[in-house]
């Protein structure tokens, strides 16, 4: 017979996954360097399609990455830097002990340090792939610029995000490649499109954060740095594809002094943040040139609507073109004077807020001025006063929106989610119906609008109240029969009554459409066990989808009703 | 004479003081002459002390010995201090005139004179005190104080002031603030200008003489310039010609430390680190094969209209809304914020959980397993099976055409003469109704006196038969609703078999019926030992099987032959609860139902041939293809299988179509039809095709769900059976009622 008896677990699945915890013995790591070298690496676990296999038999639940990812950090040189960090903290807390201050102070300059440039250009092998992947870097950095000073991080890295944040929003401002906002109670959400990639970050609003005890910075910090990186790099490419100076400069900057060299640096990245000047270019060009699409002969209608499409970003990104805005001092500054200059319009603020002004309240050419607050005393005539949500809105809806419903003291209407694309079945707010009129042209006023949504509920009660119709003449026929029957059954002297016959109006769509109903209903009886079950998960869900939209469907038309009663009371 | 007196004053005054302070002043006495002699022994005592260090080290080889000028210095202290006496005395002297005359040769002689007592200590002109530095305390009592050279006291001056006295005098003299106690004289002196100055002075920690210079220029013994001369003749050390070894030991250790790498040399500031170039110039593509593996995070879902700081109003909560949501569970919550209006973008504050969620995010990045998820996106549609068309497998039942009514319990069974022609129906209300088909007009009832549980017609036209069970009887019943021929054929087979085998002592009794009953056209009567459930008839006609299901006893199943009136019993073993008996149309096989599965006996051979697992919980009732390859079995859970005795053993076809249990099923004689009736009220009717081609399976499709009975004490049809020719169907139910469907 043959051969050596087959052991247990030492082929298959079982050797493909290893627990974190081997993992960790066979790296040498401590578990915190572990978990460094895991967020840098990108290294994630794995879930085992059998889970007892792979856990030798038992149930408990475990971690498993995969031996070939483990395997792959065996060769990471920032390993090997992780261990001489260890052995630097270990020297220098003995040279403390010992209080030679010599030796710290040698220790100290001899610091081991690291770079993550290999790790970057290992996991995003190509421009694109980190582009992807930017989002969360994105949201990082700017949570970490609005971090204050106090310790939860180093100085340093508040600084860099900061610096990276500003570089970034510049980038946008001078690519005009911001395609949404959207004010949401968490911060303020941005959607670009870079390099056809279309990236979305999360700002939170300018306020001081109240930090939690439960969220370990440590590892908040490890992902940091590494996106830090990761941005740095990215934007240095992005700087360069648009033929920008990297790091960035001022346009028309001050000519450096010499001593003054550092404060002057220091304006520049002031200049910078505050996102008015336009950057300088590597070379002078006077104007960039589009890259015209060249006509292919074939399906010409799909090159038409792109050309349509193409036209129509062009006008979005051209929006504010002309216009001067003026921002009050109570309005968020960065958020509104970023995604004016997005779109091309020109934006100013109180010189007291912040560097960076270009003109001031008094200027006669300002078409917008930007108030939040419910009255101002002194108003200028050749301005609209409107609130900041106007310029969101503006920017959602892809055309100038009227700023009758924005002024000043004004409710506003609902700030709608850009996100949100609604399907077949869906239910659409009507203020998005609204917009989208307003896009396609049209011009509806209010009323119309009003009365076409009444119009098409009023359709709809008809359809049903056919239904209903019909259902109860059956109805009613069946009643008939049963009575008869149950006279016919019971009472044995029958009334023998003769009634004149209705004629019964056959239906042959609607007879159609039983049948076809009952032929589906007899082919769902006669489906299989699995498919039954996929095929109702599926029906259930869709039903659920329909229930959520009626009921919102539902709650608004209450809440239009209570409005409207409202009103009528006010009007009395 | 004031002026001097006043000097000497000042010296003992001060002389008294270094003595309180410092016991080893007035050193150099003997090199200086000075009248304020106690400032300059004060001065030169410091800076000895502070160079005797330097001096001894200096010195040490020329000096003969420390101790020696140790010595002088001891004896010129004392020197001093006599001569402190000296001047004491003499103060003292002025008052007390005691000392007058000497004291008067003194002051004409002046400064000179001064001068000389000074050096001369061992003259001691006028002590006062005698008794030298002890305690007061020890002349406390006495009128005096020490005695003088002759032995005679020396009396202290007279005292008697008082605490008013010196109250007085404090009040009033203008000078008590500068007048002293002195206490070993036991005498007041008043200080004078000078001696006020300098106690001042001191008390400043100034010098107590005004004209000296603390600062003046001090000559650099040892200074950066090389002198002619050595300082000392002292030869150099050895060791200040040799390299010293504990520094070589320290540099020894500092170079194997950097030897073996643990000391490094400074670190060349590396400011590569946060210095950024064009990572990507180059892509790899070698590198992007190690990604084949790798998934790339799922994006984090883009936020709703809900997610807004001015959502529509729709999106909002209401209170119920919002209760649920604070008590859900935050893993089972939909949302995991409460959507929230403002009217303006100024109030909207900051987000609370935003650190959290970023958090989260991160914990999602690193810890969470990813998996490549297939999404199963199927259009529904796709998933009902192609069936043909049931308009295409016409004819079969559709609607309710007729309603049989005139029984007033539950209908439990129900039979259609092979004709056609007639329906007998057995009823819980113990009668039996023979009813005409077509006109749904009840032409005879018998009444039987229990409630029919079974009922069979017999499948044989040329007579015309009925088997009625209930209770523990099954009744043989003619209804005569025939033509004279068919009844006088059917009398034939009742009557003919007068003789009578003597019973075994369980078996059945077969017996006939007298009078009332006769009259109704019950023939025969034959009583079981137990409860009959069910009878079934061969299809020649002469056979009729029992139905008395038991759990412990094998006396299950009767067989009973009606031309000679004779019952067997098949089986010697129980194997199971029997819920019903059927023969097979054309072969000799008998087909018994248990709870969970159907046999098959050969009766020729008297063997089991098949056993069929009926998958399910507790077979209610069976029904065999009229080809007899088929058979189906309805159950109490809802399910009908269907077998194929030639494919296997295992249903070929389950059909959950039911919502609940299933009481009936049955066959079409003649078209592709079976049916099964459910508690649920339904009776669904389908099309199933047996092919002659083995290799073929039959075709399955349900064409029709009839509806019409009223679920009653939730039992909705209870029997089904079809019409021998036409594509009828008829359904008995609690309801009391009996429909047809055509």
């Amino acid at each position: 017979m043959g051969g050596l008896q087959k052991k247990k677990f030492e082929r298959g699945a079982a050797t493909n996954y290893i627990t974190r915890n081997r993992a960790r013995k066979k790296l040498m790591l401590s578990l915190p360097d572990f978990r460094r070298l895991c967020i840098l690496k990108g290294i994630y676990p794995h879930e085992p399609k059998h889970k007892k296999k792979v856990n030798k038999g038992s149930t408990a639940p475990r971690t498993f990455y995969l031996m070939k990812d483990i395997r792959f950090l065996l060769h990471e040189p920032i390993v090997g830097k992780f261990r001489e960090y260890k052995i630097f903290v270990r020297k220098l807390k003995k040279a403390y002990g010992k209080t030679e201050w010599s030796t710290v102070e040698r220790l100290r300059e001899n610091k081991p340090t690291y770079k993550l440039d290999h790790i970057i250009k290992e996991r995003y092998p190509s421009f694109i792939d980190a582009l992807r992947d930017i989002d969360d870097a994105l949201c990082m950095c700017f949570l970490f610029s609005t971090f204050a000073r106090t310790g939860k991080c180093h100085v340093q890295t508040i600084q860099l995000c900061r610096r990276l944040t500003v570089e970034w929003m510049n980038y946008v401002i001078a690519s005009r490649s911001l395609r949404k906002v959207f004010i949401s109670i968490k911060g303020i959400y941005y959607q670009a499109e870079v390099m056809g990639q279309l990236i979305t970050w999360l700002v939170p609003y300018q306020f001081s954060h109240d930090h939690p005890t439960d969220v370990d910075y440590r590892v908040m910090a490890t992902f940091t740095e590494f996106y830090t990186t990761l941005l740095g790099f990215v934007n240095f490419r992005l700087y360069h594809s648009l033929n920008l100076l990297y790091p960035p400069k001022v346009c028309r900057a001050p000519k450096l002094i010499p001593g003054l060299q550092s404060i002057l640096l220091f304006l520049i990245e002031q200049k910078l943040s505050a996102l008015s000047a336009s950057l300088a270019r590597v070379v002078s060009s006077a104007e960039e040139e589009e890259a015209e699409l060249d006509q292919f002969p074939e399906d010409m209608e799909k090159m038409e609507a792109r050309e349509k499409e193409q036209k129509q970003q062009e006008a979005q990104r051209k929006m504010f073109q002309g216009l001067k805005f003026f921002l009050n001092r109570e309005v968020p500054r960065e958020s509104l004077a970023f995604v004016i200059r997005c779109f091309g319009g020109e934006v100013s603020w109180d010189k007291s807020i912040c560097i960076g002004s270009t003109y001031d309240v008094t200027d006669e050419t300002i078409t917008h001025h930007i108030v939040d607050r419910p009255n101002i005393d002194k108003q200028y005539i050749n301005r609209y006063y409107i609130q900041p949500q106007w310029v969101y809105d503006c920017v959602n809806a892809k055309i100038l929106l009227p700023v009758e419903d924005y002024f000043i003291g004004v409710t506003l209407p609902p700030h709608l989610s850009p996100f949100v694309e609604e399907k077949e079945g869906d239910y659409v707010p009507p203020e998005k119906l609204k917009i989208m009129a307003l896009q396609r042209g049209e011009n509806p006023g209010v009323n119309e609008e009003e009365e076409e949504d009444e119009e098409e509920e009023e359709d709809d009660n008809a359809d049903e109240e056919e239904d209903d119709e019909e259902e109860e003449e059956e109805e009613a026929e069946e009643k008939n029969l049963k009575e008869m029957e149950d006279q016919r059954s019971q009472g044995k002297s029958l009334q023998v009554k003769v009634t004149p016959g209705k004629v019964k109006v056959e239906n042959p769509a609607r007879l159609e459409q039983e049948e076809k109903a009952e032929e589906k209903r007899l082919a769902i009886m006669m489906m299989k066990k699995k498919e039954k079950y996929l095929y109702d998960k599926i029906m259930f869900g869709k039903k659920r989808k329909v229930r959520e939209a009626n009921k919102l469907a539902a709650k608004r038309k209450a809440h239009d009703d209570a409005e409207k009663a409202k009103k009528k009371k006010a009007r009395k | 004479m004031e002026e001097s007196s006043s000097n000497v004053l000042s010296s003992e005054k001060s002389g008294k003081m270094k003595r309180t302070k410092k016991r080893n002043k007035g050193e150099g006495d003997d090199e200086e002459e000075q009248v304020f002699n106690f400032n300059k022994p004060a001065d030169k005592g410091d800076d000895d002390e502070d160079l005797s260090d330097s001096e001894d080290s200096v010195y040490s080889g020329l000096e003969d010995s420390g101790s020696d000028s140790e010595e002088r210095e001891e004896g010129s202290h004392d020197d001093d201090d006599d001569e402190d006496d000296d001047d004491e005395d003499d103060a003292d002297g002025e008052q007390s005139q005691q000392t007058e005359d000497k004291k008067k040769g003194s002051e004409g002689e002046d400064e000179k004179k001064a001068d000389e007592y000074e050096h001369d200590s061992s003259d001691e002109e006028d002590i006062r005190n005698t008794v030298g530095n002890i305690p007061m305390e020890w002349y406390k009592d006495f009128p005096h104080i020490g005695y003088d050279l002759d032995g005679k006291k020396i009396y202290k001056p007279i005292r008697n002031k008082d605490e008013l006295d010196d109250f007085l005098d404090k009040m009033e003299n203008p000078d008590y603030w500068r007048t002293v106690h002195d206490k070993q004289t036991e005498s007041d002196i008043v200080l004078s200008d000078e001696q006020v100055e300098l106690v001042k002075r001191l008390q400043r920690g100034q010098f107590g003489d005004v004209s000296f210079n603390e600062y003046q220029p001090s000559v650099e013994f040892f200074s950066n310039e090389v002198m002619l001369h050595p300082v000392t003749n002292r030869p150099a050390d050895k060791r200040s010609f040799i390299p010293s070894l504990t520094e070589k030991e320290k540099v020894s250790k500092l170079v194997h430390a950097i030897k073996m790498g643990w000391i490094k040399p400074r670190r060349v500031e590396d400011d590569s680190r946060g210095r950024y170039y064009d990572l990507w110039a180059t892509e790899d593509s070698s590198i992007l094969a190690q990604h084949k593996m790798h998934l790339p995070a799922p994006k984090i879902p883009l936020p709703g209209h809900q997610e807004s700081y001015n959502p529509p109003p729709e999106y909002l909560f209401t209170d119920e809304e919002r209760a649920l949501w604070e008590q859900q569970d935050p893993s089972d919550r939909k949302l995991p914020f409460v959507p929230k209006k403002f009217s303006s973008l100024r109030q909207v504050p900051a987000f609370p959980r935003f650190i959290h969620e970023r958090f989260e995010r991160c914990l999602d990045l690193y810890l969470c397993p990813r998996q490549r998820k297939m999404r199963v996106n199927v259009n529904p549609e796709d998933l009902i099976p192609k069936l043909p068309k049931p308009k295409d497998l016409q004819p079969f039942p559709t609607t309710q055409s007729l309603v049989y009514r005139g029984h007033s319990g539950l209908v439990r069974s129900i039979s259609v003469s092979p004709s056609g022609q007639w329906l007998a129906s057995g009823s819980d209300d113990g009668s039996v109704r023979f009813w005409e088909v077509c006109s749904s007009r009840c032409v005879k009832t018998v009444q039987v006196g229990g409630a029919v549980k079974s009922i069979a017609w017999n499948p044989n036209p040329s007579v015309c038969l009925l088997a009625v069970a209930l209770d523990s009887v099954v009744l043989i019943v003619s209804p005569s609703l025939a033509d004279k021929q068919v009844i006088s054929a059917s009398e034939r087979l009742l009557a003919g078999q007068q003789e009578e085998e003597p019973s075994e002592g369980a078996g059945p009794v077969w017996s006939e019926t007298e009078g009332e009953e006769l009259s109704q056209g019950i023939r025969l009567k034959i009583q079981h030992p137990k409860a009959v459930h069910q009878v079934a008839w061969h299809a020649k006609g002469d056979y009729l099987a029992s139905v008395m299901p038991d759990h412990s006893s094998n006396l299950q199943v009767f067989i009973h032959q009606l031309s000679r009136r004779r019952s067997q019993n098949p089986f010697r073993k129980n194997k199971g609860l029997v819920q019903c008996v059927s023969f097979h149309p054309v072969r000799p096989y008998f087909f018994v139902a248990t709870q969970r599965s159907v046999r098959i006996y050969n009766l020729v051979k008297q063997e089991m041939t098949k056993k069929l697992q009926a998958n399910s919980k507790w077979i209610s009732s069976m029904a065999v293809h009229p080809g007899g390859d088929h058979v189906i079995c309805g159950s109490y859970d809802c399910r009908l299988s269907w077998f194929d005795l030639d494919l296997s053993t295992k249903p070929y076809k389950m059909l959950r179509h039911h919502k609940k249990a299933v009481r009936g099923v049955a066959y079409h004689r003649s078209y592709p039809l079976f049916a099964s009736a459910s508690d649920d009220g339904s009776v669904i009717v389908c099309h199933g095709t047996v092919y002659n081609d083995l290799l073929q399976n039959p075709l399955i499709v349900p064409v029709k769900v009839l509806r019409g009975h009223v679920i009653t004490h939730d039992l909705g049809v209870l029997d089904v059976t079809f019409h021998p020719t036409q594509p009828w169907i008829f359904s008995s139910g609690a309801d009391a009622t009996i429909r047809l469907f055509t």
